[in-house]
């Protein structure tokens, strides 16, 4: 896992994406961002081509067979009968032919744009026609078909068991029924058992079916045959694809909800080439899709950095949704690189070569350093590794030290985050370093001046005056000059 | 196989037809006296009499049915004690005979109903000797289609038929039962196979090819292998216990409706031997159609005074087909209460198809009987009462329909006379434009007055009776409505004349 993840909750939600699908093992992709804009592109495609309402249901039903396909695999390898390992064998593979089958039909008619599907629907194609899979199909068919026909019959006498083939007895129910029929009234209790079934055969049931098998000698050789010969039945190819799109169908079925709320989606532009970077309407993921759980909706926010401006200082009242803004930078970035959507109506991201969080850590005894210290050597790491095509986010800087310090420190890394001419995010109490140079934009967070406790969590561009918080909670308390003197008066 | 004794064409179901007002109607016409004398002490018959007679019937030609039916049980009651006691019996024997089927193994349940079944056959054997015996002593359509029934539907050789199954049933040759391949070649949709009978000659027998047989057992010291095979064997005859056990509940409410219908028509009998025995006479009605309005009766009493002063009492005469509004003024304690008491009890008996306590009796079937009557025990401030009587009154309204009957005791007096009278006057205005009948008992000599005046030729009047001297006689009798309500005559009888 990267080093930013938990700093940008980008774990929180590639655990509320991934969760449920533990067996396709999709962290991988969620880790690993792509590095040309190209490869983004031919993600973008996929997601466009699986937005299609129809296809997308289909590929989830696909998904949904193959997966019974697995779980048929796991129970044929647990039970003990040869006879019932071998049925369950064959089902998988039955499944596994039904979904490939129509899922071939169903790429077939879809209207596929993506290089990505596009391959997939001509690979599909020739596979379902070739001699390997036909001849699969055939022989399964005709095994399930045989397997249907066996009926047989039990008499049971005492502790005996006779078992032989059917023989077109009548059945005794109907007849029961009939002779009782003149006094049947209205809706009757129903006094049939439900018995628990079990996919574990008894050592009884097994027995009678070794009967069984005698009495149909061929079809039970037949399937112990196919058995032996099917092992290998599953294609590579389409085991990839159904593990690999799962990245897109979880992304999708994440944001899903989400857009049902209101909020929007939008492809990316992705760009190495500019640091213009704007995004509308946008918002930190991990808290969106936690507010939706908890039935709220989170705030949007609004950013675009043009020309040669290059980093956002934050600052504002505290519990104004500075750091949730930085966050959403930082995440907005980063699924921009996996080629998924991002939050927001329309954006234009920088991809990067490199993601640095900094972010306030809580002191440690055990490294012996001071937190300034610590923060300090942080800095030097990141700066040390970061070029000019990285993203730095930094969250509340220097707060543990004297003001004139953390002015003097801030201002020191802020000029070699400049001289590389990187895009950043800088939350911090030091409202001087929002008005730097050229390369800077001010934002700050907001509050409703008649009640400073309401959070807006709108983060908006405008010059850095702690001043019009400090009063109006003064004003609250009655403790502004006119208040107090009031107040004094008395 | 249905008794229908209560319907021509269908079951008795009480729970859906209980009148809606019937709380109110017991409470305000005194019917647990009646209840009470029909059950004579059982309670099963109390709560069937009180059931029938509280869902109304519609159809004259149904109540015609019942009354046919009664006219036999009166003329019959050894035989009709026969068929009760033999219903009984099949409970009874049903109670003791089916705790096997409480089981969760379809074998349990299968011997249980079996056992059960055998009983139910020997019972019903006995019900279609009683029909063959005594069906000439009876005349009622009813119970000459129930006898009827009986013999056709049980012929001896239908019953041998039933007795051969019962024995087939107990699997003395075995279970047995065919199989499908399901899930994972386990076996499914168990169904049990009549064995064939063997039809070939000895010699043909040993020539023939034999299909293969394998057969195993399960050792004697495998108990999971006999809970195993048991189960198997359970799945297999999983449905036909049930097929059975629900033709003995089928069979079982045959006998209990049976005992329901005919514990109305014991009510009846009973009742009609209490009037006997106090000298009181009953009249078998005509009933008049829905549509038309029809009152009209000479020698009516209220049966429930009558039963619970155990002596006749009181009667009146009325002609009044033809109107919807009967208004009831006059004397305090002149009768008037008794006089509305006796219209309602007769109504209910008559729609119920049991005979009414009168000489001549013949009114129109209701398609609802509602009372309202003023409730003394709930007295509150005043504005408070007239708010609980209009409330209960709306509470009618929600449920009345056309052509119902309304029976309005002292309605609307919980306010003072003009307010009351503008009340009264509106409500009931529209009660009859909405085609319903109202028999109105009132003190509002407002309203009374602007009726009479109004609304003639739809419009009958009565009065409580009263002597020259004041002295009541206690009968209603026809004539508009006077000022006073000769609260002073009560007045003097109970202070004396001269305070």
């Amino acid at each position: 896992m990267p080093a930013f993840f938990v700093d940008l909750n980008l774990d929180q939600i590639v655990n509320a994406i991934t969760r449920g699908k533990e067996e396709y093992n999709l962290r991988p992709y969620f880790h690993s961002p792509l590095k040309n804009v190209d490869a983004i592109l031919y993600c973008h495609e996929v997601m466009r081509d699986l937005e299609e309402k129809m296809l997308f249901e289909r590929v989830k039903l696909f998904a949904r067979r193959m997966r019974e396909m697995r779980d048929h695999l796991v129970r044929a390898k647990k039970f003990h009968y040869p006879h019932q390992r071998e049925s369950w064998f064959l089902d998988a593979v039955e499944l596994y032919c039904g979904a490939v089958q129509s899922f071939s039909e169903d790429l077939d008619q879809a209207d596929l744009d993506s290089r990505g599907l596009s391959a997939l629907r001509d690979f599909a194609r020739r596979y379902v026609q070739s001699d390997a899979f036909t001849s699969l199909v055939a022989e399964t068919g005709s095994l399930k078909h045989d397997l249907a026909t066996v009926q047989y019959c039990l008499l049971i006498k005492s502790g005996a068991i006779s078992v032989r083939r059917y023989d077109s007895e009548t059945d005794y129910r109907a007849e029961v029924e009939a002779t009782f029929e003149k006094f049947k009234q209205a809706a009757a209790k129903d006094y049939s058992v439900k018995f628990s079934s079990s996919e574990e055969m008894n050592h009884v049931e097994a027995q009678v079916l070794d009967r069984v098998a005698e009495l149909y000698p061929d079809v039970f050789l037949h399937l112990g045959a196919y058995c032996g010969s099917r092992t290998g039945y599953l294609d590579e190819t389409i085991a990839t694809f159904d593990r690999e799109i799962q990245f897109y169908v979880s992304y999708l079925e994440f944001i899903v909800e989400l857009k049902h709320q209101g909020l929007d989606f939008c492809y990316p532009k992705v760009t190495d080439s500019s640091k213009e970077v704007y995004d509308f309407d946008c918002f930190d993921l991990a808290l969106a899709h936690k507010l939706y759980v908890e039935g709220s909706q989170v705030v949007c926010n609004d950013f675009h950095l043009a020309g040669n401006e290059r980093i956002i200082v934050v600052s504002g009242p505290n519990q104004g949704g500075k750091t949730t803004f930085a966050r959403a930078f930082g995440q907005l970035h980063y699924l921009a690189s996996l080629g998924c959507p991002v939050p927001g109506r329309k954006a234009q991201l920088f991809l990067f070569d490199r993601l640095f969080t900094h972010f306030e850590k809580a002191e440690t005894v055990q490294n012996g350093r001071g937190k300034l210290q610590d923060d300090l050597l942080r800095f030097h790491e990141i700066l040390n590794a970061a070029t000019s095509r990285s993203v730095i986010v930094m969250n509340e800087i220097f707060s543990s030290t004297t003001l004139r310090d953390a002015l003097f420190l801030g201002k020191r890394i802020m000029k070699k985050i400049m001289d590389l001419d990187i895009l950043c995010v800088c939350v911090t109490f030091i409202d001087e370093l929002s008005s730097l140079s050229e390369k800077t934009v001010s934002m700050v967070s907001t509050i409703v001046p008649e009640d400073p406790a309401l959070r807006t969590y709108k983060v908006v561009r405008k010059q850095a005056d702690g001043l019009a918080y400090a009063l109006s909670i003064a004003e609250k308390y009655r403790l502004t000059s006119e208040r107090l003197g009031e107040r004094l008066r008395q | 196989m249905k008794a229908f004794l209560l319907y021509k064409d269908r079951d008795f179901a009480p729970e859906r037809t209980l009148a809606p007002n019937a709380t109110d109607l017991i409470q305000d016409l005194h019917l647990n006296v009646l209840f009470d004398t029909m059950a004579k002490g059982d309670k099963f018959t109390l709560d069937v009499s009180r059931k029938v007679v509280l869902s109304s019937l519609r159809d004259p030609q149904a109540i015609l049915y019942r009354q046919d039916i009664i006219k036999d049980c009166l003329k019959n009651p050894p035989i009709i004690m026969k068929i009760y006691a033999l219903a009984l019996e099949s409970l009874e024997c049903e109670k003791k005979l089916s705790w096997a089927i409480f089981s969760r193994y379809p074998s349990s349940i299968l011997g249980g109903s079996i056992s059960v079944l055998e009983a139910f056959v020997e019972l019903l054997k006995r019900l279609r000797s009683l029909a063959e015996e005594h069906s000439r002593a009876f005349q009622s359509e009813g119970f000459r289609q129930f006898f009827r029934m009986l013999m056709a539907e049980l012929s001896d050789s239908y019953i041998a038929g039933v007795k051969y199954h019962l024995r087939q049933l107990r699997f003395r040759g075995g279970v047995l039962i065919s199989a499908e391949l399901g899930k994972g070649s386990q076996g499914t949709r168990y169904v049990l196979r009549k064995p064939r009978a063997v039809k070939k000659g000895f010699i043909q027998q040993v020539f023939s090819k034999k299909p293969p047989v394998y057969t195993f057992n399960i050792p004697d010291r495998d108990e999971i292998g006999a809970k195993a095979l048991s189960e198997l064997r359970d799945r297999g005859i999983n449905h036909a216990a049930n097929a059975v056990a629900q033709s003995k509940d089928h069979i079982l409410s045959f006998f209990q409706m049976l005992r329901t219908e005919l514990a109305f028509y014991l009510g009846c009998m009973n009742l009609h031997a209490r009037l006997v025995e106090i000298a009181a006479h009953v009249h078998f009605s005509v009933p008049a159609g829905l549509e038309v309005r029809r009152h009209t009766f000479t020698g009516l009493y209220d049966v429930c005074l009558a039963l619970s002063e155990g002596r006749s009492v009181v009667e009146n005469d009325l002609s009044a087909d033809n109107r919807n509004l009967i208004v009831i003024t006059g004397a305090n304690q002149g009768g008037k209460s008794t006089f509305l008491r006796g219209i309602g009890v007769a109504q209910l008996m008559m729609q119920s198809g049991m005979f009414v306590g009168a000489s001549e009796f013949s009114s129109n079937v209701c398609d609802g009987i509602f009372s309202h009557y003023k409730r003394e025990e709930d007295v509150t401030m005043e504005s408070g009462k007239l708010d609980e009587e209009l409330k209960r009154m709306s509470a009618i309204v929600d449920k009345v329909t056309p052509n119902s009957l309304l029976l309005l005791n002292e309605s609307f007096a919980s306010t003072n006379e003009r307010e009351g009278s503008e009340v009264a006057r509106q409500v009931i205005c529209t009660l009859l434009d909405a085609g319903i009948k109202v028999f109105f008992v009132t003190h509002l000599h407002k309203f009374a007055q602007d009726s009479f005046e109004r609304r003639m030729s739809e419009t009958i009047f009565l009065r409580a009776e009263r002597n020259a001297d004041g002295e009541r006689t206690f009968k209603i009798l026809e004539g508009e409505p006077l000022q006073t309500s000769f609260g002073e005559d009560l007045y003097r009888s109970i202070f004396g004349a001269t305070h």
